[in-house]
């Protein structure tokens, strides 16, 4: 019996935790893609949470993995924030984001098996606040339509444009 | 000369957990564990319709979501003596199992095997000796000289391109690794290996949960997957067939690679059976029920008190008093407001920050009690109290693990060795393989109830005004779950969640004594304070996931291990 289901070559991943202010935003981010837009057949989004090694199986064998999330990058809050290439690495050794160490092992463990996924590329915010709250604070709620527009931005440049509408 | 180590973090995975360890003549003589993050999970809920709970509480933890949203749903049913279908019964059942095998074969190979596991060292193995030693332990039909000479030059490749740096907690060259090369280079094909068998367990998970990391098929009441055995859309019969297909696939893995794996790791490293005891008194639930309320198990469970299997209380159901009465919580060394032990129930979860304090308040958690005393918990804790109880399965994989191990080691290994770091890891191989019967038993508990025609799969909640109290709790890959809530006019007033992790990493108690974390560090040889990886073997035996004994970030500290002359 096949096992495995069709593989989508883009994975937009939302991480975060929803529960502390902030720290949920690349989740809030995902959220407001899926209302917004149809996304074209090889694009697959996905609520990833704070989960790490139980994103192995999702994140492996990927052209394109597209991370959205909070960035401590010391820059001020609400700074948009893309990371790609060389500075990816940095992104996990650097714990700027607190469920990094998982993140990195799932990354290690899918360089050892040879199914990392080709291209790696972080957006986010620099959070504000990382309270107990199910809520954004106000400049990242008003700052999330920037985070949507990068995302849009780059899918178009990985030659996968989505359209207005959404379900 | 004594020396000071603080080790931060020290989990591979989600969550900050800081391990400071005085050290004298190479040896660990006192231990603090201390999480380093605050969880709040318990103000987030008050107010809330008890029904949403575990779609938040799911939310605290980034490594096992499904066990906060299963033991949550228990809870409330607890609180409102709600019985749920059988079908539902054993669809939660079969979720627990599928989740709890993928989390043991992740913890050994790929989260805690590289402290013991040399990869370097793998390559100077010869494949054909490695596959005839192989040969001698399993009959793996996979450890064969083709395959393992594959994962040698892709090991080469990785190891030559330097981007071993990926692997930025490995201790590899350390005089503590003891494997020779070509069991190193078996382990390592078997960590790839299980990669492919840990994501058919994952499937299982996905299927009956509709979705991964986050199930969504639950509901206080029973579950909310529709059963149609000739519809597409529901769980019909080509699903539940392809779910036993999966189910099958993982057999061969568990006990011809994991159990055979833990057995020679261990007869390597029988002088850790030395290590790492720590608190001896186990505590462990019941798991998988039989019935609808929960007053019969597959699985015992009960309390040992001072690794004592002639000890055992056995606990025996969802409305346990002797497990609902025994628990309480101390502040005294945590970074909370309050004195004395207090009921879950009673619970409060009001900070109060101080520095790190040696002899005051130094953690985020709390320090768990069952009735007065500290207790271990975990797939240590469950395999000796099913050993006790009688349970065969159990027995059987016991007996053949410590069997393997003492024939490779050529020397009886007593059962007392379990009492330690690496019977921590010898135990959760146990455990995979149990809950994998356990797992095909409740796929034919399924099957043959839909069979006789019962397609039921909720009961409808209802919320009585006034106030209702209840627990619910899960035997937990990490050990004891337990969630606690008190619901007032159909809304939570309270809600505590009592964490495996909290159990373990725990800090001092209100009578000062040690957490098993703490307690099972003192003794610990440390060779070079600068690369302690004695204390982070000990330490990851437990499985440490502090994501969901606390929670709050603590961004931009690079800083791993701090080593101070005293």
């Amino acid at each position: 019996m096949n096992t495995e289901p069709s593989r989508c070559p883009v994975l937009v991943l939302g991480m975060g935790n929803l529960l502390l202010e902030d720290e949920g935003l690349g989740i809030r981010a995902l959220e407001l893609l899926q209302q917004r837009y149809e996304f074209p057949a090889g694009v697959e989004l996905l609520d990833g949470g704070t989960t790490g090694m139980g994103l192995l199986d999702d994140m492996s064998r990927r052209e394109h993995l597209l991370v959205l999330d909070a960035c401590q990058t010391g820059d001020p809050p609400g700074t948009l924030v893309r990371l790609a290439g060389d500075e990816v690495p940095v992104y996990f050794d650097m714990r700027i984001s607190p469920h990094q160490l998982g993140l990195s092992d799932v990354l290690a463990t899918l360089e050892l098996s040879g199914e990392k996924p080709a291209d790696v590329i972080v957006l986010g915010l620099v959070p504000q606040s990382l309270e107990m709250s199910l809520e954004l604070s106000g400049l990242i709620a008003e700052q999330l339509d920037t985070l949507v527009g990068a995302a849009v931005t780059e899918l178009e440049r990985l030659g996968y444009p989505v359209e207005s509408g959404g379900s | 000369m004594a020396t000071r180590i603080t080790v931060d973090p020290v989990t591979r995975i989600e969550g900050h957990l800081r391990i400071d360890c005085e050290v004298n003549d190479g040896k660990v003589t006192n231990a603090w564990s201390s999480g380093q993050m605050w969880r709040g999970i318990e103000l987030i809920l008050q107010g809330r319709d008890p029904r949403d709970a575990w779609i938040f509480t799911q939310r605290i933890c980034g490594v096992c979501t499904t066990v906060h949203a299963v033991v949550s749903v228990r809870a409330v049913e607890n609180a409102l003596q709600l019985e749920i279908p059988m079908n539902a019964q054993y669809i939660r059942n079969m979720i627990i199992g599928a989740h709890c095998v993928h989390d043991h074969i992740v913890h050994f190979y790929h989260l805690s095997a590289l402290d013991w596991v040399d990869v370097v060292s793998a390559l100077g193995a010869d494949p054909a000796a490695t596959a005839k030693l192989a040969s001698t332990l399993s009959e793996w039909p996979r450890n064969t000289v083709q395959e393992l000479t594959e994962v040698q030059t892709r090991l080469r490749t990785l190891v030559e391109s330097g981007q071993l740096g990926i692997f930025a907690n490995g201790y590899w060259g350390h005089p503590a690794m003891k494997l020779p090369p070509e069991v190193n280079l078996l382990a390592a094909a078997h960590y790839l290996q299980a990669l492919e068998y840990q994501r058919k367990a994952n499937q299982i998970v996905s299927i009956l949960g509709s979705k991964t990391p986050h199930i969504q098929n639950l509901a206080v009441g029973g579950v909310s997957n529709p059963i149609n055995l000739d519809s597409q859309s529901t769980l019909s019969l080509e699903r539940l067939y392809y779910i036993k297909g999966l189910i099958d696939e993982l057999a061969d893995f568990v006990s011809q690679v994991y159990l055979v794996d833990v057995a020679a790791v261990g007869a390597f490293y029988a002088d850790w059976t030395a290590y790492g005891a720590g608190v001896t008194n186990y505590l462990c639930v019941p798991e998988m029920p039989l019935d609808g309320k929960g007053t019969e198990f597959e699985l015992p469970g009960g309390y040992i008190t001072n690794g004592d299997l002639d000890t055992f209380q056995p606990i025996t159901s969802f409305q346990d008093t002797f497990f609902e009465n025994g628990v309480a919580e101390s502040s005294k060394h945590a970074w909370y407001e309050g004195s004395g032990a207090l009921h879950p129930y009673d619970g409060e979860t009001v900070p109060e920050y101080t520095d790190f304090q040696d002899d005051g308040k130094y953690s985020w958690v709390k320090a768990p009690t069952f009735n007065g005393v500290r207790a271990q918990v975990g797939p240590l804790a469950n395999v000796l109290c099913m050993a006790a109880a009688g349970h065969e399965p159990t027995q059987r994989h016991l007996n053949t693990v410590v069997g393997t191990a003492s024939a490779l080691a050529g020397a009886e290994i007593p059962l007392t060795a379990l009492h330690s770091t690496i019977g921590r890891h010898a135990a959760r191989a146990i455990r995979c393989a149990v809950i994998y019967e356990s797992l095909q038993n409740q796929w034919t508990l399924l099957m043959e109830n839909i069979g006789s025609g019962d397609y039921e799969t909720y009961n409808r909640p209802t919320f009585p005004k006034g106030e209702q109290r209840g627990f619910g709790f899960h035997e937990a890959p990490r050990g004891v779950l337990s969630h606690w809530v008190v619901i007032q006019d159909g809304k939570i007033a309270n809600y505590q969640a009592v964490v495996p992790s909290t159990w373990n990493a725990g800090p001092r108690d209100e009578n000062d004594e040690l957490g098993p974390y703490e307690a099972s560090l003192v003794g610990n040889p440390v060779a070079d304070p600068e690369l302690p990886l004695e204390v982070l073997r000990t330490v990851h035996s437990f499985d440490p996931c502090l994501a969901c004994a606390i929670h709050m970030v603590d961004p931009r500290k690079k800083e791993i291990v701090r080593v101070k002359a005293l």
